[in-house]
């Protein structure tokens, strides 16, 4: 395939996907914008007013990057894992398959599609939270690219969840008892600083975490953890899953027998 | 001479569980042919054409479409292919031309190259009307149409069908053996169909690969095959019931029903002679037909012997052992 053709190609592949999650969008985009908003007016309003500052910010402020992080992190892996198990379950993977397309334009068009879903709904959460707060951002641009590097990975993970999956159960193992326990802990809802230092400890093995915080900093400025590092890290993993989830569909892993 | 559209060497295939499904095919299908690989259910139809279109990973072997060979460029290789295959795998979900216009965006056309092309795809294949339904709409022998159409979509030039006309009614069916007809004559579109039925494979294939057990048990010209044929079956309706078949030296007389018997023919019999002693013993003949269809005979006689071949190798394997 030449340059234009791969473009079109993928082109081809977003769009579907973002057609996708659209068409169902009571499924996609609605509940997380309502689940948020329960959020913001339980914790935000009526319980935060009584716990007064974390970390010297309103709990409202605290709590509000924290939570489009987690609806980003959410919905770009459950997009990926469910769009392309259903494909795989479908059988419409084989369209793919037989077109001259090649493996990264596949994986690229698929993770590109979940985090149009990711940051979509970041923004309607975004937007949702301006109800309740005065939003500032005070590093705009780290801000814009460690949402958008955090959607990516997760993506990567949707899409190899879905690969390895045999059954629609198997995609929704991993967000149940792994990537919800872990953002609830990421300090999404308190500053680790709260916890015993054996616990502070053990958070700092908590991936999510380090992607809340930096968030949370391009938002209000403040930090557990340094902000540099994390970022690396972040862009560390992306590259292996990205070259992972290649390798996976190069050898037809759960897609050609 | 051009190089053939398709070139299989030594094709194998063991799948994950062990199944060996073939056992080093060899392959060849000439440009502009029209032609049918035959088998019975699990012969490894599916199989030898699902490694063509990359669907699954061969053992070993060669394959070569237009002479590129898969291992080296296989995208180049599939811009050649057009695959219609045995189960349906499109998102039911999805409205028919977007179905087709996705396809069309995976090879690299723009919506403004695929528009024209697939409206004139489903108008030619009856679809046009429900271009904006789901798929899932769609009746079975629609959906066939429709992959089909999806798979013309970047002009290929070597069109494979796994089973097209599978659970599609007589009048569709023969419809589609025009359409299939027209663009193998009238665009040069190279053709491999699988069937089960064999009334297809004559009246559409110049030549036909039978496979059996996963290796091909024949591959010549349908019209030698057809020649090779030496006997052939009649079915004879009767005025009135007998109680048991003529007994006529020289030929093979079975009954069917009370009132009807089956005749087999040898090349060089003559059906007069059995007309006369019928009528001598007072068996009037109202009407005859051929029974089933030529090539069925043949095929079911064909993959008969392979399954005795087999039986009996098993048998001398089990001497072997004891
Ligand atoms: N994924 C698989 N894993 C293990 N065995 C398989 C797999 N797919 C097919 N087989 C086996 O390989 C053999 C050949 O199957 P194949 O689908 O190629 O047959 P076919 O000739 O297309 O039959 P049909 O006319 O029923 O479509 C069968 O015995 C089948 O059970
Ligand atoms: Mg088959």
């Amino acid at each position: 395939m030449n340059a234009t053709q791969t473009l079109v190609a993928l082109w081809t592949l977003v769009l579907k996907e973002i057609k996708r999650f659209t068409r169902i969008w009571p499924q996609t985009l609605l509940p997380p914008s309502i689940t948020m908003a329960m959020y913001f007016i339980i914790f935000g309003n009526l319980i935060g007013s009584r716990i007064g500052d974390m970390d010297g910010f309103s709990y409202m402020d605290f709590i509000v990057p924290g939570l489009i992080m987690m609806s980003v992190i959410t919905n770009s892996y459950s997009n990926v894992a469910s769009s392309f198990f259903s494909n795989k379950f479908q059988r419409s993977v084989e369209e793919l398959m037989v077109s001259p397309m090649p493996n990264w334009v596949i994986l690229s068009g698929f993770i590109l599609g979940g985090m149009a879903r990711g940051l979509g709904v970041g923004l309607i959460v975004t937007i949702v939270s301006l109800f309740f707060t005065r939003l500032t951002v005070e590093h705009p641009l780290l801000t814009v690219l460690v949402v958008v590097l955090t959607s990516a990975l997760f993506s990567l993970g949707g899409f190899i969840n879905a690969l390895m999956a045999n059954k629609f159960d198997d995609i929704s193992i991993v967000p149940t008892f792994i990537l919800t326990p872990l953002t609830y802990l990421g300090g999404v809802f308190y500053s680790i600083s709260m916890l015993p230092n054996f616990w502070q400890g053990v958070s700092m093995l908590n991936p999510i975490l380090y992607m809340v915080n930096v968030f949370r900093y391009g938002f209000l400025g403040v930090s557990d953890i340094p902000v540099g590092w994390a970022l690396t890290a972040i862009f560390a993993f992306i590259i292996v899953l990205f070259f992972v989830a290649l390798t996976m569909l190069e050898r037809g892993k759960g897609i050609r027998s | 001479m051009a190089e053939p559209a398709l070139s299989i060497r030594g094709l194998t295939k063991v799948y994950g569980n062990g199944f060996q499904a073939l056992k080093g095919i060899d392959l060849d299908v000439q440009q502009g042919d029209f032609f049918a690989l035959l088998g019975p259910n699990g012969a490894g139809k599916s199989t030898t054409l699902g490694v063509v279109c990359s669907l699954v990973q061969k053992s070993e072997g060669k394959v070569s479409i237009f002479g590129i060979d898969i291992d080296k460029d296989f995208a180049k290789a599939k811009y050649q292919l057009g695959v219609v295959p045995q189960e349906f795998n499109f998102n039911q979900f999805e409205k028919v031309l977007d179905i087709v216009l996705a396809q069309a965006g995976y090879y690299g056309m723009t919506r403004r190259e695929a528009l024209p092309r697939a409206e004139q795809l489903l108008r030619d294949l009856g679809l046009w009307d429900k271009r904006n339904g789901n798929a899932r709409m769609l009746s079975g022998g629609m959906k066939r149409r429709l992959m089909i159409a999806r798979a013309l979509m970047h002009r290929p030039k070597l069109l494979i069908l796994d089973e097209p006309t599978a659970g599609v009614d007589i009048e569709l069916r023969r419809s589609m053996w025009e359409y299939m007809r027209r663009i193998n004559q009238d665009e040069g579109t190279t053709i491999i169909l699988t069937t089960h039925y064999l009334e297809e494979a004559e009246s559409l294939c110049r030549n036909i690969a039978i496979i059996n057990h996963g290796e091909i048990v024949r591959n010549t010209s349908v019209r030698e095959l057809l020649a090779e044929l030496d006997t052939e079956t009649f079915l004879l309706d009767l005025a009135e019931p007998v109680s048991q078949p003529p007994v006529i030296e020289g030929f093979e007389i079975t009954q069917v029903e009370p009132s009807q018997l089956a005749l087999v023919i040898h090349r060089g019999q003559q059906l007069n002679d059995v007309f006369s002693v019928l009528s001598e013993q007072g068996m009037q003949v109202v009407s005859m037909r051929n029974r089933a269809n030529r090539l069925e005979e043949m095929f079911v006689s064909m993959v008969e012997a392979g399954n005795n071949a087999i039986d009996k190798r098993a048998e001398l394997n089990k001497e072997a052992q004891a």
